[in-house]
């Protein structure tokens, strides 16, 4: 079973302690001035944005089929079992189409290194494994964050919208966009006020691409055997023109 | 006894001005990061590089594989005398899409790690095989040439008898890169305007691969008719110019039917800022080149043809920056121009480009004699030293 990350608008308070435990737990820097910043980045990998009294976390949704795992050529990004989509520096080529093809435009890039890698929330791979849950979820106060079974999230998911028809929108984020996610989002605004994209397929992105790269080896033969082809017929048409013609010589010759 | 002198023409002081910057840029980028030398972000991980130096380069070099089909597969006899510059072109270009891959991958000392770390759903491992196996045929084919100057005649045959599979191969290894560059895309349907993402952008990217070689390979004969004092081989551009009507036409025909079928057409009468950039594309890529081609007069004549041509090229140059940025800037709340060390290092290898051509044309058998043309046309492949080293080589 995979899991996964529900996160409840409704309860958020806005304290932003996610982001705090997440920045230790990835060891990256964290202050005021970064608190104050609305966008994820290289240096901060969740970010709880606000509208009025209402609240919006990003994260790295964890795809169930990722697009930025199915795109990498060298296999840098997977997707575990468990359900983080893990990055592996060692991999990288930094071709980056990583970022270029994630629909939640997550995966953030090191520019001003020398040496750069991809960064993104990686759902605490390295926690989740060890069997525990995932810092956000470990120290949000609320319970707005939480981590479990992403099969009974999404019931708990259900449940919430039943229990409270007037507190949510009726869709839960993440149950069928691009293929489902492990991460979930229920919440009384639309998710794409706070730059989450709108109207996106359900289905998972990497089949796009899939449908034609899974052609190219049937394609190859018959191509190659099309030239191939081709070319023996001109060149025999030639060939059989030559012979014509020095038969005629032969003929002109002998009259 | 004089000392020898260098003259110092403009475009040798342009050139001279464009290394020094280069090399001054690619400083920058290898020591100070992608962030101090390009205004490439989280919004935009790709840019001018990949747009422009990759994505053009790559289509810029179609010329080699759109003659090598016609020449050696089809067997069109007459074009014969000019596969040799299409040929050197796309080698040219795939060295300079290699070199401009350094400079734009994070981590450009990682970029063989695809030959051990497969992953075989991804589009980028199919165009990274593609770069590395064409870049090798294209070397193979271009081999020949050298071996020529240099009277190596054993090596000549055998290479001469391997030709019709590297042909071959290097015909089956485009036709995939250059559609597969177009199928990257395929995976952002949100985030790739309606104008340019489709289910046929691999159709679009290949079809289009061809018109531009084949303006490329008129485009290449008239500057090098220009200035390498060559007599223009009118009657073969003219060939090329109505096949690349009827490619044009296809093109233009198939791109309709695809924004009808998926309802895009009305946007094409909403005024927007994609709006201006498609019609921009397809009218220089098109609309334009097809208007005067259609005219006898124009499709007759060199500097119409020329015109043609150019055009044709810089419509493509428009769809793909249009693919790579235009498209995508309303999807990431942005835009995107390119910081001038990115113009400069781009420039700095179509100047490359242009002087290495130079150089080759200048001391590779690159062109066929002049005087024996006639006879080249006729029998191309009579004896090794059919192509001969211009009798200036050795200023």
């Amino acid at each position: 079973m995979s899991k996964g990350i529900l996160y409840d608008a409704t309860l958020c308070i806005g304290c932003k302690m996610c982001e705090q435990a997440c920045a230790t737990e990835n060891g990256l820097p964290y202050d005021d001035k970064i608190a104050a910043e609305d966008f994820t980045s290289a240096h901060k990998y969740t970010t709880i944005l606000s509208k009025d009294d209402k609240f919006m976390r990003r994260l790295c949704m964890n795809c169930d089929d990722p697009a930025c795992a199915s795109v990498c050529p060298v296999g840098a990004m997977k997707k575990t079992a468990l359900g983080p989509v893990t990055y592996d520096k060692s991999k990288c080529m930094g071709c980056r189409y990583c970022m270029a093809a994630c629909p939640f435009r997550v995966p953030k890039y090191e520019w001003e290194k020398a040496i750069p890698g991809v960064r993104k929330c990686i759902m605490c791979s390295q926690r989740v494994t060890a069997g525990k849950q995932t810092a956000c979820a470990e120290i949000c106060p609320t319970g707005a964050t939480k981590f479990g079974e992403r099969e009974e999230l999404l019931e708990e998911a259900k449940k919430r919208i039943h229990d409270n028809p007037n507190n949510y929108l009726h869709h839960i984020f993440g149950e069928e966009e691009v293929g489902g996610t492990s991460v979930l989002l229920i919440s009384s605004m639309p998710v794409h006020l706070f730059g989450y994209p709108a109207d996106l397929t359900d289905r998972a992105l990497p089949m796009y691409t899939y449908q034609v790269l899974s052609r190219i080896p049937d394609f190859i033969p018959l191509f190659g055997t099309m030239l191939g082809g081709i070319y023996w017929i001109t060149h025999r048409r030639e060939e059989v023109a030559e012979a014509e013609a020095k038969e005629k010589e032969l003929k002109g010759g002998a009259q | 006894m004089t000392v020898p002198r260098i003259r110092f023409t403009f475009w040798k002081v342009v050139f001279l001005f464009i290394m020094a910057a280069g090399v001054y840029c690619t400083f920058l980028r290898f020591f100070r990061g992608l962030g101090a030398s390009t205004h490439l972000s989280d919004q935009f991980p790709w840019g001018l590089w990949i747009g422009f130096d990759v994505m053009c380069g790559v289509m810029l070099a179609a010329g080699g594989f759109t003659l090598a089909t016609a020449v050696e597969i089809f067997h069109i006899e007459r074009f014969h005398s000019i596969v040799r510059p299409t040929i050197l072109t796309a080698f040219l270009g795939y060295l300079l899409v290699c070199a401009a891959l350094m400079y734009d991958l994070g981590l450009p000392w990682n970029i063989w790690h695809p030959l051990i770390m497969r992953n075989p759903h991804s589009v980028m491992f199919e165009v990274a095989w593609c770069v590395m196996l064409y870049t090798t045929v294209l070397a193979l084919e271009f081999l020949p040439i050298v071996l020529e100057r240099f009277k190596l005649n054993r090596a000549l045959k055998l290479m001469r008898s391997l030709m019709m599979i590297l042909v071959i191969l290097g015909v089956l290894l485009s036709t995939l890169h250059q559609s597969s560059l177009g199928t990257l895309y395929l995976i952002m349907p949100n985030k790739l305007h309606p104008f340019w993402w489709s289910p046929l952008l691999p159709v679009f990217f290949f079809i289009s691969a061809i018109a531009v070689g084949l303006a490329m390979t008129i485009f290449e004969s008239s500057m090098s008719s220009k200035y390498f004092g060559r007599e223009l081989e009118l009657p073969i551009l003219r060939d090329l110019g109505r096949v690349l009507v009827v490619v044009l036409a296809l093109y233009g025909i198939l791109r309709f039917e695809d924004l009808y079928h998926r309802n895009v057409l009305k946007l094409v009468f909403v005024s927007s800022y994609e709006q201006r950039f498609f019609l921009l594309e397809m009218f220089l890529s098109v609309l334009i080149p097809l208007g005067l081609l259609l005219v006898p007069k124009v499709r007759e004549s060199a500097q119409g043809l020329y015109l043609a041509a150019v055009l044709t090229l810089l419509g493509f140059v428009t769809n793909r920056l249009n693919v790579t940025i235009t498209g995508v800037e309303n999807a990431v709340g942005g835009r995107y121009a390119p910081k001038w060390t990115e113009v400069v290092i781009t420039a700095m290898f179509v100047a490359l480009g242009f002087a290495i051509f130079g150089l080759a044309a200048k001391y590779l058998p690159i062109f066929p004699v002049e005087k024996a043309e006639d006879e080249v046309l006729v029998k191309p492949r009579v004896a090794v030293s059919e192509y001969a080293v211009p009798a200036h080589a050795s200023d």
